[in-house]
């Protein structure tokens, strides 16, 4: 029973996933529009709701703060509540089974996704930060430090976001019901988080309870690269805390990826 | 005696407290285009899925060139084609867009333009998916089944909801790929689907098989009583086992020339009718 010919690797087949993914992705127009405008469309409106000074000492303005937020945000866009609907719907109209029929390794599956979900993020930032230096005086990064920073957090974020992503795909029972149960998800913990308030001005017990999630140390970690050094000493830490926000993220890549080698299922379980 | 493509014995599978497969037992051999016939709820698409690796049978013994299905491996995955039940999936691409990223996935992929043309979609080759009819999409389906050159093709019940040219068109299809000595496994509920395309076929009622045999002689039916039926002034009808005699003597009757005279031995679907019926009469069952 031997073939052959060597079956093509899970990384060539990724790439071809990837790039039939980001075809598909681009022809859907809507959620094309919804992934790139809906991050920006929040900006724009707190940003001019909230135009004043979060901060009188380091002359931090809440467009500024938000900003940072919202970059973290696109993480969990673009790779958990994205995923968490666009796998159960493949499982639903027939994707995931028919390429549960082939050679295809899942493991390219993945890949294809990463990379559709690592090219949104990138253009959310990009658009965040377009807008953020034409209409609110934010700055792009300007260290070598802070841009390094960036790529950590976003890289460590990305894993953490997709694997949980997937995970959570496994445990809905199907697209209907992704977003009764995503959507809430992600607003408790961005009201929680720092996103939509300044962190240090939540309730202690908030604070407490969201920096058992990602999302609280994501804004923490985004806050570093956009925000002046001074603002440092107004987190609840008196710091960044970035050894820490590093250490909490790997913790939850490795118990998101468990979780989504778990989770992830072909098929709808009545189906098996 | 070559190795059987598949092989399946006393194949259990239930649902709650209802057996959907209840005792199968299957040899079909290389080269072979066998058709499992049955009313909806039988355990045909049950069957096919444990075969394809899809579903995890209860008990019984299943190999499929030569694996066990239930571990399916890429190097298994590669040697066989599935065609399933209509699915919704791949709108936004191209037809030349998806045979050829499918053709990607395999060690010795057919040239996925000549996979196109094979099954007729040569014109709709810049179309998108979404845009296709139902046959043409269910044509799509079975390039992505053939693309990866397999030794086995899985077809479930490919022609559901084709008009009768279509469907002579798709049997044309399936037939030339027998050229290639493809071994292939059709589920079907029509009946002229499984006499024109397959070697043997396998009634299958209640998850059990009710009937296997070729198609001209399943259930005895060469050699059945046949039904004689010609016009006396008014239709009239006959069974027999000896319908030459009986035919002789109704001749003498009217000497020469019978009017309207047919003789007529019982039909695939005749057969299928009294297999189906006698069991589904007890579970009140739609065939």
């Amino acid at each position: 029973m031997s073939t052959t010919t060597h079956l093509p690797g899970a990384a060539a087949i990724g790439w071809q996933r990837f790039l039939i993914e980001l075809k598909s992705f681009f022809r859907g127009r809507e959620t094309v529009i919804f992934t790139f405008s809906f991050p920006m469309l929040l900006l724009l409106v707190f940003g001019t709701v909230f135009s004043g000074v979060a901060d009188p000492k380091s002359g931090v303005t809440y467009s500024q703060y938000f900003l940072a937020g919202m970059i973290a945000s696109g993480l969990v866009y673009s790779g958990f509540q994205q995923l968490a609907f666009a796998i159960p719907m493949e499982r639903d109209d027939g994707t995931l089974k028919r390429l549960r029929g082939t050679p295809m390794p899942a493991a390219a599956y993945f890949l294809g996704k990463f990379g559709v979900v690592l090219v949104g993020y990138v253009g959310q930032v990009v658009l965040l930060l377009l807008i953020g230096a034409a209409l609110f005086d934010v700055s792009p990064p300007a260290t070598a430090t802070q841009w390094f920073t960036l790529l950590w957090v976003s890289a460590l974020g990305l894993v953490v976001c997709v694997s949980l992503g997937i995970a959570m795909s496994g445990a809905v029972r199907s697209a209907r019901t992704t977003n009764a149960v995503v959507t809430p998800i992600v607003l408790v913990l961005q009201f929680t988080s720092g996103v939509f308030f300044v962190f240090s001005q939540l309730p202690h017990w908030m604070q407490v309870a969201s920096s058992f999630f990602p999302l609280k140390w994501l804004c923490q970690g985004m806050r570093s690269v956009f925000l002046p050094e001074s603002f440092a000493n107004q987190e609840p830490a008196g710091s960044w805390e970035l050894g820490k926000v590093a250490a909490v993220l790997a913790v939850w890549a490795v118990v998101g990826v468990a979780l989504a080698l778990r989770g992830f299922r072909w098929q709808r379980r009545e189906e098996i | 005696m070559a190795e059987p493509a598949i092989l399946v014995s006393a194949l259990h599978k239930a649902y709650g407290d209802t057996y959907a497969v209840d005792g199968v037992d299957l040899a079909i051999d290389p080269g072979e285009c066998f058709a499992l016939l049955g009313p909806n709820g039988a355990g045909k698409t049950t069957t096919v899925e444990i075969l394809e690796g899809y579903r995890h049978a209860d008990a019984g013994t299943v190999s499929v060139l030569g694996e066990d299905p239930s571990r399916p491996t890429p190097g298994w995955r590669a040697r066989i084609g599935i065609v399933l039940q209509s699915a919704a999936d791949l709108a936004d691409l191209r037809v030349d867009e998806v045979v050829r990223h499918f053709s990607t996935y395999y060690p010795n992929p057919r040239d996925f333009d000549q996979v196109i043309s094979a099954v007729g979609l040569t014109e709709k080759r810049r179309s998108k998916v979404t845009d296709l009819s139902g046959g043409q999409r269910r044509r799509l389906d079975v390039a992505l089944g053939i693309i990866g050159r397999p030794e086995l093709l899985f077809l479930d019940e490919p022609t559901t909801g084709f008009d009768p040219e279509a469907r002579r068109e798709f049997w044309d299809l399936i037939a030339s790929l027998r050229v290639d000595g493809a071994t292939i496994l059709l589920t079907t509920h029509y009946l002229e689907e499984a006499e024109h395309l397959a070697d043997r076929v396998a009634v299958i009622v209640d998850g059990r098989i009710a009937a296997l045999g070729d198609p001209a002689t399943l259930g005895g039916r060469r050699t059945a009583e046949a039904l004689v039926s010609w016009r006396d002034g008014e239709p009239r009808e006959a069974r027999t086992s000896a319908p030459t005699r009986f035919v002789q003597e109704l001749a003498a009757q009217f000497g020469g020339e019978i009017p309207e005279l047919a003789v007529r031995r019982p039909t695939l679907e005749d057969v299928y009718l009294k297999l189906v019926g006698a069991r589904t009469s007890e579970t009140d069952e739609a065939p």
